[in-house]
C-alpha cells in the first residue's frame, strides 16, 4: 500500500514542544542565579507556579473543554516559569496559585487555549496579583544568598523604587546614586527585585541561546531595549539631575526579562518583522512613560499588555513587502 | 557571500544519494505507453492509429493550439491501441500504446557521440526546431520551450538564465547531466542564446555541486558570453523568480513572467534536449530520471525512454523495497505522490523518490502558536498562516487581496510549521478557489 498526500512530503524537525523547551532551557541560567541569591524561596515559588499552571490547564481541558489534554506541549510550563520570574521570591503559596489561575484559566483557556489568547497569560496573572495583593507583590527580599529563608526573608526596595522614592522626595540624581546598586551588581543580579528579572547576564545568555536556536528573532528585544535606551538617554541628557542614565533603566526592573522572554511570546506578538519593531518600540516608550511620569516605579508588564492589544491591528495592516511588488512592469 | 534570494527559504536535508553515480542507459522495455499530455497546455493530437508501425523519433502526436507540444515515438514497433492510461497520480489521460519491435530509427537522426559545435540554424529555425522536436521544460514544469523563445513584441530579453540549481532534496539528474554532458549543455545554451538574440547567459548552480560548478566554469571559458554562478544552498533557490532575483537582482512582478524583467529561464536539462534536437536532429524521446531512496538497492540516474513503465524503471533500480511508504514523482518538497506504478515515464519526470514508511507520515496538527516561521520562510513574502485561516473561513476576497495566487506551492511553510499545520493544503484549496471565482467573475 502506497500513501498519497499533497506535497511537501517531508517535514522539518521543529515542533511546538521543542520551541517551548528551548525557552525553558534559556530561562535556566536566570533560575540558577535566582536560587543563588534568594535561596529556597526561588525554588518554592517556581515549583508552585509551574505545577499550578499545569494543573489548571489540565483541569480545564479535561473537565470544561473536554478536549485532548495538551499540557505536555510546554506552553503552560513556560507560562508557569515566567509568572514565577515576575514575582518576589518570598510571596505566599496561595497568592501564586491565584495568579496561576488567572494566568491559565482566565487569560488563556477562556480564549480557547494555546494560540488564541490576545494577552500574555503570565503578565495578566502578574498584573492581577499586583493590583490584588499590592503589599506582597512589592515587598522584595534582599539578596542574601543560598541560605535565605522563604517567607522570613529580609526585604528591601528595588532599584527602581529607590529611584522613584528619591525623586518623589525631591532628591537629585547625585544624591540618589549613592543608594542605588552599581551597574556591576545589577548586571550580576545582586539586587532586589522579582526573582527572575534581576540578573542581566543570565537573561542575556538565554537570549543568545534563543537566537542560536532560532526560537525568536532579534527584532522585538532589540527594539524594546533600543527604544528605552534612546528615550531615557534623551531625558538623561536634558536633565541628568532628575533622570537616571539609560544603562540603569535597562538593567533595573523587568526590561530584559520582558524584552527577551515576555514581549516575544509568539501568540501575543506580531507576525511581520516591521510590525515587531513597531511593537517593541511601543513597549519601550510606554515603559519609560510609566517609569518616569506614572505612579508605579516599573511599567514593563503594563507596556507589554498594552501593546498586546495592538497586535491584531498590526497583523491586519502591517504586511510584508510582497515579492515583486515594487518593480515597474516592463 | 554566495548569491541567493534575500529572504525566506528553508534547508531540508539534501539527501543527494545519487550525486556520485554516473548516468546509466537502460534498455528499452517491451511495451511503452505515451501519454498525449506530457506538457502544460492542450494535449497533443495522435497522428497514428492502431496497427501502425512506428520508428524511433517518428512524430506520433501533434501539438495543437498555442500552448502544446509535439510527441515522438521513443521506440520502434507497432501501435497496439489508442486509449486512456492512468498517469502516476491515477488520472486517466489519452495515450498511445506501442509494442516494441526492433530498433529502427527515423532517418536523419545523428546518433553519434561526437560533439557538434557549429550552430547552423538561424534564430527562427531554432525556435521552429524546438517546437518540432517536442522540447518542454525538463525541470518538471514542462512548459513548451519554443513559446519561451518567442519574445512577445514590445518586450526585450538581455540575459538568458540557465537553471542548474536542482534545489530539491534527492534529485541529481541535472547534476549528472552537467557533469557528463557539460559541453553539450553549453552548446545548447549557445543555441538558446542565438534563438533569443542575447549576448549573455548565466548558469546558476547550487553550491552543493562544486564538481559541476568547476567543470562547467572550465568549459564555459571557451564559450562566448556564458558564465557560471555558484548559489547558496537554500530551498527553493531553483524557483524561477528566486533564481532571477539571485542572479540579476530583478524581481519578477506578481503575476508576470521573467521576460517582463528582461530574462528568460531555461533548465540545464532543457539546454541538453535543445542541443540534441538542433545539432543531432533528435527529438525529445528520453530523459535522465533520478531513482533514489534510503532503502533502495540500486539508486541511480537512469537515462530512459519516455513511456517506460515506472515499475520497469523501479525493477532496474533493485525493486521497490519492502519498507516503502510513499513513492514521489519529483522531489519531496514539490513532487506528487505516485499511486500507480504502472504509469509511464513522462518528459517532466526528473526523479522517482521512495520514502520509507517510517518517514511517510503527516505531523499531528496542533494549534497555530503564531510563531511567524511560515511568514519568515515564504520566499514570496506571503503570510501562509493567514492564507490558511482565510481559506478555512471561506474569505476568498480577502485571500485574493493578500495575494494568495502569488503562491508557487514550494511547501516551505508546511515544511517549517512547528505545529504541523497543513498550510499548503489549505493555500492550494484557497488559490484554486480564488482562480475559479475570478474566472466566473464573482470576485
Amino acid at each position: 500500500m502506497l500513501k498519497v498526500s499533497p506535497s511537501p512530503h517531508i517535514h522539518g524537525k521543529e515542533s511546538t514542544r521543542k520551541l517551548m523547551l528551548n525557552v525553558v532551557i534559556a530561562l535556566i541560567p536566570a533560575l540558577i542565579v535566582s536560587v543563588f541569591y534568594y535561596g529556597i524561596g526561588a525554588i518554592i515559588v517556581t515549583a508552585v507556579s509551574v505545577l499550578s499552571c499545569l494543573l489548571f490547564e489540565f483541569l480545564i481541558q479535561k473537565y470544561v473543554l473536554r478536549k485532548p489534554i495538551s499540557i505536555t506541549d510546554g506552553s503552560a510550563l513556560v507560562t508557569g516559569i515566567l509568572l514565577a520570574f515576575n514575582l518576589p521570591s518570598n510571596i505566599p503559596v496561595h497568592i501564586i496559585v491565584i495568579g496561576s489561575f488567572v494566568a491559565i484559566v482566565i487569560a488563556k483557556m477562556t480564549f480557547g487555549g494555546l494560540g488564541n489568547n490576545p494577552f500574555n497569560p503570565a503578565l495578566v496573572g502578574r498584573v492581577f496579583m499586583l493590583i490584588s495583593f499590592p503589599v506582597h507583590m512589592t515587598t522584595w527580599p534582599v539578596p542574601k544568598g543560598l541560605g535565605t529563608g522563604y517567607l522570613d526573608a529580609v526585604t528591601g526596595a528595588t532599584p527602581l523604587a529607590i529611584l522613584k522614592g528619591g525623586l518623589a522626595r525631591g532628591q537629585s540624581m547625585s544624591e540618589i546614586v549613592g543608594q542605588l546598586p552599581t551597574p556591576a551588581q545589577m548586571f550580576l543580579g545582586n539586587i532586589g527585585g522579582s526573582m527572575g528579572e534581576v540578573a542581566a547576564i543570565a537573561l542575556l545568555i538565554g537570549f543568545v541561546w534563543l537566537l542560536y536556536k532560532k526560537v525568536i528573532t532579534w527584532h522585538i528585544p532589540v527594539s524594546v531595549i533600543g527604544s528605552i535606551a534612546i528615550f531615557t538617554g534623551i531625558l538623561w541628557l536634558v536633565n541628568p539631575e532628575k533622570n537616571a542614565d539609560p544603562l540603569f533603566h535597562i538593567l533595573a526592573g523587568g526590561v530584559l526579562l520582558g524584552a527577551i522572554y515576555m514581549a516575544t511570546d509568539y501568540v501575543t506578538s506580531p507576525m511581520v518583522p516591521k510590525a515587531m519593531l513597531l511593537y517593541g518600540c511601543g513597549i519601550g516608550i510606554i515603559t519609560v512613560v510609566i517609569r518616569v511620569y506614572g505612579a508605579y516605579p516599573e511599567g514593563v508588564s503594563f507596556a507589554i499588555l498594552i501593546m498586546n492589544a495592538f497586535v491584531p491591528l498590526m497583523n491586519a495592516y502591517i504586511k510584508p513587502k510582497r515579492f515583486g511588488k515594487e518593480v515597474k512592469h516592463g | 557571500m554566495l548569491k541567493t534570494f534575500p529572504t525566506g527559504g528553508v534547508h531540508p536535508p539534501e539527501n543527494k544519494l545519487t550525486a556520485g553515480i554516473p548516468i546509466e542507459y537502460l534498455p528499452v522495455p517491451e511495451k511503452v505507453v505515451i501519454p498525449m499530455s506530457q506538457h502544460i497546455g492542450a494535449p497533443a493530437n495522435p497522428l497514428v492509429a492502431k496497427g501502425d508501425n512506428v520508428k524511433i523519433g517518428q512524430l506520433i502526436a501533434e501539438g495543437k493550439g498555442f500552448v502544446s507540444a509535439n510527441i515522438h515515438s521513443p521506440v520502434s514497433g507497432k501501435v497496439s491501441k489508442i486509449d486512456t492510461a492512468a498517469d502516476s497520480s491515477g488520472l486517466k489521460q489519452p495515450a498511445v500504446f506501442i509494442d516494441v519491435e526492433g530498433d529502427e530509427w527515423v532517418e536523419g537522426i545523428d546518433r553519434g557521440k561526437e560533439l557538434v559545435m557549429d550552430i547552423k540554424l538561424s534564430s527562427e529555425e531554432i525556435i521552429k526546431k524546438c517546437f518540432e522536436s517536442g522540447i518542454v521544460g525538463m525541470g518538471g514544469a514542462t512548459f513548451p520551450s519554443h513559446i519561451k523563445l518567442n519574445i512577445p513584441s514590445g518586450k526585450k530579453c538581455d540575459v538568458l538564465i540557465i537553471n542548474g540549481v536542482e534545489c530539491e532534496p534527492y534529485l541529481t539528474s541535472d547534476h549528472r547531466l552537467m557533469l557528463e554532458k557539460g559541453e553539450e549543455i553549453l552548446v545548447g545554451v549557445s543555441i538558446l542564446m542565438k534563438a533569443l538574440k542575447v549576448e549573455k547567459a548565466m548558469i546558476g548552480i547550487e553550491n552543493n555541486k562544486p564538481d559541476a560548478i568547476s567543470h562547467l566554469t572550465t568549459l564555459a571559458a571557451s564559450f562566448a558570453g556564458i558564465s557560471v554562478h555558484p548559489l547558496k544552498v537554500k530551498y527553493p533557490q531553483g524557483a524561477e523568480k528566486q533564481l532571477v532575483k539571485a542572479l540579476v537582482k530583478r524581481e519578477v512582478p506578481s503575476g508576470r513572467l521573467p521576460i517582463d524583467v528582461g530574462t528568460v529561464v531555461h533548465n540545464a536539462g532543457t539546454a541538453f534536449a535543445v542541443y540534441e534536437a538542433v545539432q543531432k536532429n533528435k527529438p525529445l524521446i528520453e530523459r535522465v530520471v533520478t531513482v533514489s531512496g534510503k532503502s533502495l538497492q540500486k539508486p541511480g540516474n537512469y537515462m530512459v525512454r519516455i513511456g517506460t513503465p515506472l515499475s520497469w524503471l523501479l525493477e532496474a533500480a533493485g525493486g521497490i523495497p519492502a519498507d516503502t511508504g510513499k513513492i514521489i514523482n519529483g522531489g519531496p518538497m514539490m513532487g506528487k505522490a505516485v499511486s500507480n506504478t504502472d504509469a509511464p515515464v513522462v518528459k517532466g519526470m526528473s526523479g522517482i523518490i521512495l520514502i520509507p514508511a517510517s518517514e511517510a507520515f503527516r505531523e499531528v496538527i496542533s494549534p497555530c502558536i503564531r510563531c511567524a516561521k511560515c511568514v519568515s520562510v515564504c520566499p514570496l513574502h506571503l503570510e501562509p498562516y493567514l492564507l490558511m485561516t482565510l481559506t478555512e473561513k471561506g474569505m476568498f476576497e480577502r485571500a485574493e487581496a493578500e495575494k494568495i495566487t502569488d503562491c508557487m506551492e514550494c511547501g516551505s511553510c508546511s515544511y517549517t510549521c512547528p505545529a504541523g499545520r497543513p498550510l499548503l493544503d489549505y493555500i492550494r484549496l484557497g488559490k484554486s478557489t480564488v482562480i475559479r471565482l475570478a474566472r466566473q467573475k464573482v470576485l
